[in-house]
């Protein structure tokens, strides 16, 4: 297997696109994307998506992209892991170049969900449709169930679910392509509309419209596009049952802790190794169990983490979600895997601008579907 | 929902049925063709226990359309006395009452109503013992 660099990265903005369609802004952080590579063409497409049936009825997405994107010979396919669409499609990308099917490969995310009329249903579509959704289970619900138990076991408190909405908007109020930037309080989360508790709608990650795209090539080309690759080390996936009461502990999710196992495994790193990282942060007690399966801390310990300061852009143990997450920046499903090897690249580049971590070498990126059903996981480094 | 999905899951929703490994005994609700256990595809059909206790709950203020008007109301994740656990509201009590860790039995109800005159889906809800 060869070994694969990002050498060029584009986004649209994120948030409510009202005058853009979901082809516009595909088109939009593609065309950024292969100007930033300086590529003249690229040999195939993947594209993450999870719900373009619904959201706006269109599939076959891989063939409309190509089309609009004026690509249209080139092999071009939709992947869809619901909310880990992204992160897969990235997979998918970096797998063909590895394996010398092809040389420069576009790996894409998009979701038009404005368009939606009841997102919510959407949704829960990434559940099991049958045994969850059925009996009015949404997806906060979902979270909401994980974080009671968390809260119940580990004395997890409802402060540090908040802290962690209170620190990605920080974040996110630095990141110019953020759905919201504002800075918001404890009280703010305490006092935002209750959802399914004890999760209320500042815990929750917004519904948006965006979309991203990476270019990857062979590290041993990579230089002629690029003084600043940055190669991808490690790459994995796992799956878990789809309904979250099929598993015996839903206090911690364990496609996140055999993913981030294969991928320390594969780069021959440990977790304090990694210098930042970007979790699935779509709800706020996401994170604290996230970075407790990703080995960053105690089983238990996330919640205290956050409230200790350690997750913090500045003077934290490793900075999470300096994007501003999925909270801050918004999370338009099927791009959000992409947008996350986005702030990665531009980390480890120091493009990041204001949001930059210092001496950062090595970042992770951790994206899940459904209830942690699905969760791939990519480890990149400055080269 | 189309009828003919909720036909073939009645037996399910309706009479709890399940699958007992004949191998491992292992139940699956649903049942299934291969055993998530042992691999096993031979299956004794059984019925789920109908009492248990909670394992986790949230109280559902914002729904999908579908179950809109009933917010706020109560989910959980219930774990039978067989060891089965299954997704269900936990129904006939206030919020505030439902605790992790709590007895419950299952009882039968009218889960969603498709449309105004379309048909009632029926199936199985919870409450405190």
């Amino acid at each position: 297997m060869r070994d694969v660099a990002v050498i060029g990265v584009g986004m649209t903005k994120f948030g409510e696109l009202w005058g853009k369609s979901l082809r516009d802004i595909f088109v939009e952080a593609a065309l950024a994307a292969i100007a930033d590579a300086k590529v003249d063409h690229i040999d195939s497409m993947y594209v993450g998506n999870m719900s373009s049936g619904l959201f706006v009825e269109q599939e076959h997405l891989g063939a409309v992209l190509a089309d609009y994107l004026g690509m249209g010979p080139i092999p071009a396919t939709k992947v869809e892991s619901a909310c880990a669409s992204g992160g897969a499609a990235f997979r998918q990308a970096v797998l063909e170049v590895a394996s010398g099917a092809s040389d420069i490969v576009l790996a894409g995310g998009v979701e038009k969900m404005t368009d939606s009329f009841d997102a919510t249903a959407v949704l829960a579509t990434a559940a099991d449709q049958e045994y969850e959704a059925y009996y009015g289970v949404t997806f906060p619900a979902l979270y909401a169930m994980i974080a009671n138990a968390h809260m119940h076991r580990y004395g997890t408190t409802r402060e540090q679910l908040a802290m962690v909405a209170v620190k990605n908007h920080e974040n996110g109020s630095k990141n110019p392509n953020a759905q919201f930037r504002s800075l918001i309080t404890i009280d703010d989360v305490l006092n935002s509309a209750p959802v399914a508790d004890p999760l209320r709608l500042l815990d929750c990650s917004p519904v948006t419209d965006g979309a991203a795209a990476v270019i990857v090539c062979p590290m041993e080309i990579a230089r002629q596009y690029t003084n600043s690759p940055v190669k991808v080390i490690a790459s994995s996936q796992a799956s878990d049952t789809i309904a979250l009461h099929s598993r015996d502990d839903v206090t911690t999710l364990r496609a996140v802790a055999k993913a981030a196992e294969r991928a320390y495994s594969m780069a021959g790193l440990k977790p304090e190794n990694i210098d930042l990282a970007e979790v699935h942060d779509c709800f706020t007690i996401a994170e604290i169990v996230v970075t407790e399966d990703l080995g960053f801390f105690e089983k238990g310990s996330g919640g205290k983490a956050v409230e200790l300061g350690w997750t913090q852009r500045e003077g934290g143990k490793i900075p999470i979600n300096t994007s501003g997450g999925l909270k801050s920046k918004g999370h338009p499903v099927g791009a959000t895997g992409i947008a996350q090897i986005i702030e990665l690249y531009e980390q480890l580049t120091g493009r990041a601008g204001e949001r930059q971590v210092k001496d950062a070498h090595i970042g992770l990126a951790q994206n899940m579907g459904g209830s942690g059903a699905s969760c791939v996981i990519h480890i990149l480094q400055s080269v | 929902m189309p009828s003919p999905r909720y036909t073939r899951e009645n037996p399910q929703r309706l009479h709890l049925e399940a699958a007992k490994c004949t191998k491992c005994g292992k139940i699956s609700f649903p049942p299934r063709l291969l055993c998530p256990n042992c691999k096993g595809k031979e299956f004794q059909k059984v019925q789920l226990a109908d009492e248990g206790k909670i394992v986790t709950y949230t109280v559902v203020r914002v729904a999908s359309r579908a179950f809109s008007m009933e917010t706020p109301y109560v989910v959980g994740i219930v774990e039978l006395n067989d060891g089965v656990r299954l997704t269900t509201q936990i129904v006939d009590c206030a919020p505030e009452d439902v605790t992790i860790g709590k007895p419950v039995k299952l009882v039968f109800r009218r889960v969603q109503q498709e449309g105004n005159s379309g048909i009632l889906e029926y199936g199985y809800k919870c409450r405190l013992v």
